[in-house]
């Protein structure tokens, strides 16, 4: 036994380990080398035969040679685990652009969405939603709003009817009946809803959406009015600068009637009509109009939803072509 | 209502421009649908005199013209018009005129120096078409501009007026509008009354006294027959949108035009002994001047002479009376007729009438014999004649009360600082009778008003005499509450979003559908069916919203769309006994790949377990149940109802194959519907205990004759209510080897639990032979080893 023995089994382990590539194979080396007939092994049963005096010397060399193969092999161990992790992340490494699976996502209906934002920017202060059927009574949708039999205002309807009592709703407004038949003011609400009117063109679908407004209360007026619609306006178009015109009209429900103009561009766009409740409706649902007040107003969603997303054929939202009402999801 | 500018300004003239007067009146409330120029903008064209004509040496169709145009020497104009002729006056463009199309220049024609152009309507933008040039009247004056002689600097306006506004369905009428508004003054058109000749006229009674509170007549014999309509009042005429016919008619249009009051001529040799305004008998037969012949109703008002109705009142005129070119003697009417006696019978009969539009809305009925003394004066000035006394037939006319304005209230509705001089002044220009009587005005409208008459429609009227453009847009003021937000119900939006998050895409169909539809998917063979429907295919009402999905599919799939995955949320319409039953429901309709063709998925056509796991995920957190049942729309096989507890909500099946094949379809779509109220309803969560001990799962596969359901065995096994039996879920169905060809086997993974202790096997056991057992008793199932 001497150094240059020791030395030579460390380097030529040293070179073993480095040479195998399997796992298994690597085990064997060390056997070789660490096992019960190994190379180390053999060196520490030649100890006995030393001298007493030399064995401690010689016991600590042949230690640190163990310890050293020891550490060659856990060396050895460590690169041949990171190479086959690293061979197994090679080997599974996925193509990430690839689409993943299941189904996509949807959409709403643009009218739908539009209705979701009126919705919203109304109940921010303070309106309800209310509800009202669309095969209605001729009485909600004319009588009660202040427009009897013969009326001129009737033929500016254009009316289907079911029979001599029903017919489709012209607008929203009989909500605002049906409502405060049963609710007392001070009251806000918003009814939106299908309303259908006999006209078809490419302004015109014989079946759209409007949402009518009320509030009633003990003090509010047709500046009011203005305000709201300017506000909801400014905040539906996201325009701070965008402002409200209104023009004197006619509607048997309301007294003062306006027509209401927004500024768009170099001009004005109609959007819808308003006024304060006519004393006469208010009657009609047993609220004193002496004490309370009321504006109404009814906007038309496909105009608006036209406006804010650049729509220029209302017949579209009805065409339900895929190809449209993909570009709102 | 369709008028010229100039006609307007002869009664009212603002110092305004036409933009200014447009802009005035939309914001008045008489909206202006269209303003636009008699004529395109030309220059240098005047009136000639073709005093002298020759052939031109070198061009068959071309003519040598000398035209004087007023100036020392008449001008060379060659000319290729067929009508053009000598002593002609004519429209010349000179050179330097600037035509809407091109500029005229010293030409040579074929060899022929040329000093201008003669023209036709054509080529001043006047006409689409022309044969040739546009002669004028021979007293036209030389040299005069033409637009200046045929008053072409004028703009045709065209107003959207709303019912109350009757008062503005004349040009004094709006010119009475735009002096209030602009505080100038305006006048009626001032005129000589004819005098009265003695003279047999027919006697007139008023039988329907409420219903014509004035009716009042003049005869005017002795006309000239053959007296043509002054070129003037064509002009008017046709600027207003009306063609001329005859000098009396065209004076009937012109008054109504001019006053708005609309007046009626019979041809006095056809009317037969004494007048009588009457209600109409029921059932009588009436030929108009359309030659339209109508069966009257018992609520109609005639004109009638012994021999039977003769006009409808305020509406059209008889055939049998009628003035034609024979006619030399009339009988004039002018009435008030009660605007409620009118409406509605116009529509009723499909007819829309000038007369009818007026009455209906009201007619000013304090003006009633001034515009018959109007019509009288013109037709005597254009065609002669002698004119009788007035007969004039009164009854109560519509009174008018004073009104009580309040400024307060007006600053209280307005939300103006208004204050009472204010208001009276506004007041004055309104023309309006009225006492300030200290702290309110009372006030009394005007006869030509019917939409004033409580102290809002005053208001109003104040408003818009403010302008209102200029009323402030004001953030209301209120009591600053929150809504109301409950957790015991939820939006249909969140119904929405569950199918939009599993891939589908919303649409909205109208709720009127094809009849056939409503026949074959309903089915229902009454379904609520509209009067006047716009088409055949929107005649019914829907009772399903199956038939709007197919068509949208059908739509797609037309403009090559593969796979269609679309919902709707909308009401269907069921007849009562008494009224409608108007449900919202949620429907769906799946077609094609289950997925859009992806590297990743093998392709696979939907089927009904696809669609069933979208509306089970729609419905949560309500457990549905899904129970074989046949809809005719279906497939027999693969259709269920829908229930909620005990209560059927909806369907769900594969579309059925007769109608898929009908539809044209290559593979079957599948379709859902459900109510939309049941779903809502929602609980506030609450929490319970977790249990600390380990939950037990174990196995039971059994065997089953093929057509017991699956959950037919779970309901069994859960009705026995086991407290420690958490959950059973269905996990595997297997046909095939080892098991008889009627026969089935079904898995299901038991899960137990107890919050009290850990589970022993004797337990877990003794529940695994509970359950067993109540499936060998219901259904002989056999455990499958």
């Amino acid at each position: 036994m001497s150094m240059e023995n020791l030395e030579q089994i460390v380097a030529s382990a040293a070179q073993d380990f480095a040479a195998v590539t399997q796992t298994a194979e690597l085990e064997q080396v060390k056997a070789r080398y660490l096992g019960k007939t190994g190379l180390m092994t053999e060196q520490m049963k030649l100890l006995g035969k030393l001298p007493a005096d030399q064995r401690p010397a010689a016991g600590s060399l042949i230690n640190q040679a163990k310890e050293q193969i020891q550490a060659a092999l856990e060396s050895r161990r460590a690169a041949m685990r990171e190479a086959e992790l690293a061979e197994k992340l090679a080997a599974e490494t996925l193509d990430v652009t690839l689409p993943g699976r299941g189904l996509a996502v949807g959409g709403l209906h643009p009218v739908t969405r539009t209705l979701a934002r009126i919705e919203t920017l109304f109940r921010s202060i303070g309106f309800d939603v209310a509800q009202g059927p669309e095969i209605e009574t001729d009485f909600y949708n004319f009588t009660a709003l202040n427009i009897p039999d013969n009326h001129p205002a009737r033929a500016m309807h254009d009316t289907f009817y079911v029979n001599a009592d029903y017919l489709l709703r012209t607008h929203t407004s009989p909500v605002q009946i049906r409502y405060m038949e049963n609710n007392a003011p001070p009251l806000k609400i918003i009814a939106p809803g299908r309303v259908y009117r006999v006209d078809s063109d490419a302004t015109h679908s014989p079946m759209f959406h409007q949402v009518e407004g009320l509030w009633v209360g003990e003090d509010v007026n047709f500046a009011n009015l203005k305000g709201v619609i300017q506000d909801f306006l400014q905040r539906f178009f996201e325009r701070d600068d965008l402002q409200v015109r209104f023009r004197p009209s006619f509607f048997p429900f309301t007294e003062p009637s306006a027509e209401m103009d927004m500024s768009w561009g170099d001009g004005w766009l109609e959007i819808g009509g308003c006024g304060m409740v006519h004393p006469n409706v208010l009657k009609h649902v047993h609220i004193d109009s002496e004490k309370y007040l009321g504006f109404a107003f009814g906007l038309g969603v496909e105009r608006l939803a036209m406006l804010r997303y650049g729509v220029d054929d209302l017949r579209l939202f009805f065409s339900n072509d895929l190809r449209f009402l993909k570009q709102f999801n | 209502m369709k008028f010229s500018e100039l006609w307007l300004r002869s009664y009212v003239n603002p110092p305004i421009d036409s933009a200014e007067l447009s802009h005035l009146l939309t914001m008045a409330g008489l909206e202006v649908e269209a303003m636009e120029a008699v004529a395109p903008d030309f220059s240098g064209v005047v009136v000639g005199h073709v005093v002298a004509i020759a052939p031109h040496p070198d061009a068959d169709r071309l003519r040598v013209c000398q035209v004087d145009v007023g100036v020392d020497a008449p001008l060379q104009i060659v000319c290729g018009a067929p009508n053009v002729c000598l002593d002609a006056k004519v429209l010349c463009a000179m050179v330097g005129a600037k035509l809407p199309e091109f500029d005229i220049k010293k030409a040579k024609l074929r060899g022929i120096e040329s000093m201008g152009m003669l023209c036709s309507a054509r080529e001043l933008g006047m006409a689409q078409e022309s044969d040739g040039l546009l002669l004028l009247p021979s007293d036209a004056p030389i040299g005069i501009d033409v637009r200046e002689y045929l008053r072409l600097n004028d703009n045709l306006f065209t107003l959207k007026l709303t019912p109350n506004r009757s008062d503005c369905l004349s040009v004094t009428g709006i010119a009475r509008e735009v002096a209030a508004l602009t505080a100038t003054t305006w006048q009626l058109p001032v005129f000589d009354i004819v005098p009265v000749t003695a003279m047999d006229v027919p006697a007139v009674a008023v039988t329907a006294h409420d219903a014509c509170p004035r009716y009042s007549t003049q005869v005017i014999r002795g006309i000239n027959p053959d007296a043509l309509t002054p070129a003037w009042m064509v002009e008017c005429l046709t600027r207003s949108g009306l063609h001329a016919i005859s000098p009396v008619v065209d004076v009937a249009n012109y008054v109504l035009l001019e006053l708005g009051q609309p007046l009626h001529a019979f041809d006095l040799s056809k009317l037969h002994g004494s007048i009588n305004v009457r209600m109409a008998h029921a059932g009588e037969m009436l030929t108009l001047l359309n030659e339209q012949t109508i069966q009257l109703d018992s609520d109609m008002l005639v004109i009638a002479d012994d021999l039977g109705a003769q006009a409808l009142a305020g509406i059209m005129g008889g055939a049998a009376t009628a003035v034609d070119s024979a006619t030399t003697s009339v009988l004039l009417e002018s009435a008030f007729f009660q605007p409620d006696m009118i409406a509605g019978r116009a529509r009723r009969l499909n007819l829309s009438t000038d007369a009818a539009h007026r009455f209906e809305r009201g007619v000013d009925f304090a003006q009633t014999n001034y515009a018959l003394a109007r019509a009288t004066q013109l037709i005597v000035a254009i065609c002669g004649g002698k004119a009788s006394a007035v007969t004039e037939v009164q009854n109560q006319l519509p009174t008018r009360v004073a009104i009580t304005l309040r400024p307060a209230r007006a600053v209280k509705v307005l939300g103006i600082a208004l204050t009472h001089e204010q208001v009276g002044a506004l007041l004055q220009r309104a023309q309006f009778d009225c006492v300030d009587a200290g702290d309110v005005y009372h006030v009394t409208p005007p006869s030509y008003r019917f939409d004033l008459t409580i102290e809002v429609d005053l208001i109003e009227e104040l408003a818009r005499l403010y302008g209102y453009e200029n009323i402030p847009a004001v953030p209301p003021v209120a009591a600053l509450n929150m809504l109301p937000s409950t957790e015991l119900s939820r939006s249909v939006d969140s119904l929405r979003h569950a199918l939009v998050g599993r891939d589908y895409q919303e649409v909205i169909t109208y709720g009127f559908v094809d009849a056939t539809w409503e026949a074959d998917l309903a089915p229902n063979s009454a379904p609520v069916a509209l009067k006047n429907p716009i088409a055949s295919q929107m005649s019914v009402m829907r009772s399903t919203l199956m038939g709007g999905l197919l068509d949208v599919l059908q739509t797609n799939l037309n403009r090559r769309q593969t796979r269609v995955r679309i919902m709707e949320v909308g009401h269907c319409y069921l007849a009562q006994q008494v009224g409608y039953d108007q449900p919202l429901r949620i429907a769906g309709l799946v077609y094609g790949d289950v997925q859009p063709e992806q590297w990743g998925v093998a392709a696979r056509v939907v089927d009904f377990y696809d669609v069933k796991a979208d509306v089970v995920a729609m419905c949560m957190p309500h457990n549905v149940r899904f129970v074989a049942a046949t809809h005719s729309a279906l497939h027999p096989g693969q259709s269920a109802a829908v229930y909620l507890g005990a209560t059927q909500i909806g369907w769900l099946g594969t579309l059925h194959p007769a109608l898929v094949q009908k539809q044209g379809l290559s593979t079957a779509p599948v379709l859902f519907e459900l109510a939309v109220a049941p779903l809502l309803a929602t609980s506030v969560p609450k929490h319970g205990e977790i249990s600390r001990f380990q939950a037990v799962r174990r196995d039971l596969a059994v065997i089953v004759t093929q057509n017991l359901t699956a959950e037919s065995l779970l309901e069994e096994m859960l009705s026995a209510k086991i407290a420690t039996v958490t959950d059973i879920t269905l996990f595997d169905i297997y046909r095939g080897k080892g098991i008889d060809s009627d026969k089935k086997s079904l898995a299901f993974r038991v899960l137990m639990q107890d919050n009290q202790k850990t589970l022993t096997d004797t337990e877990v056991d003794a529940v695994m032979a509970q359950l067993m057992m109540l499936l060998q008793q219901k259904f002989n199932a056999q455990l499958r080893s």
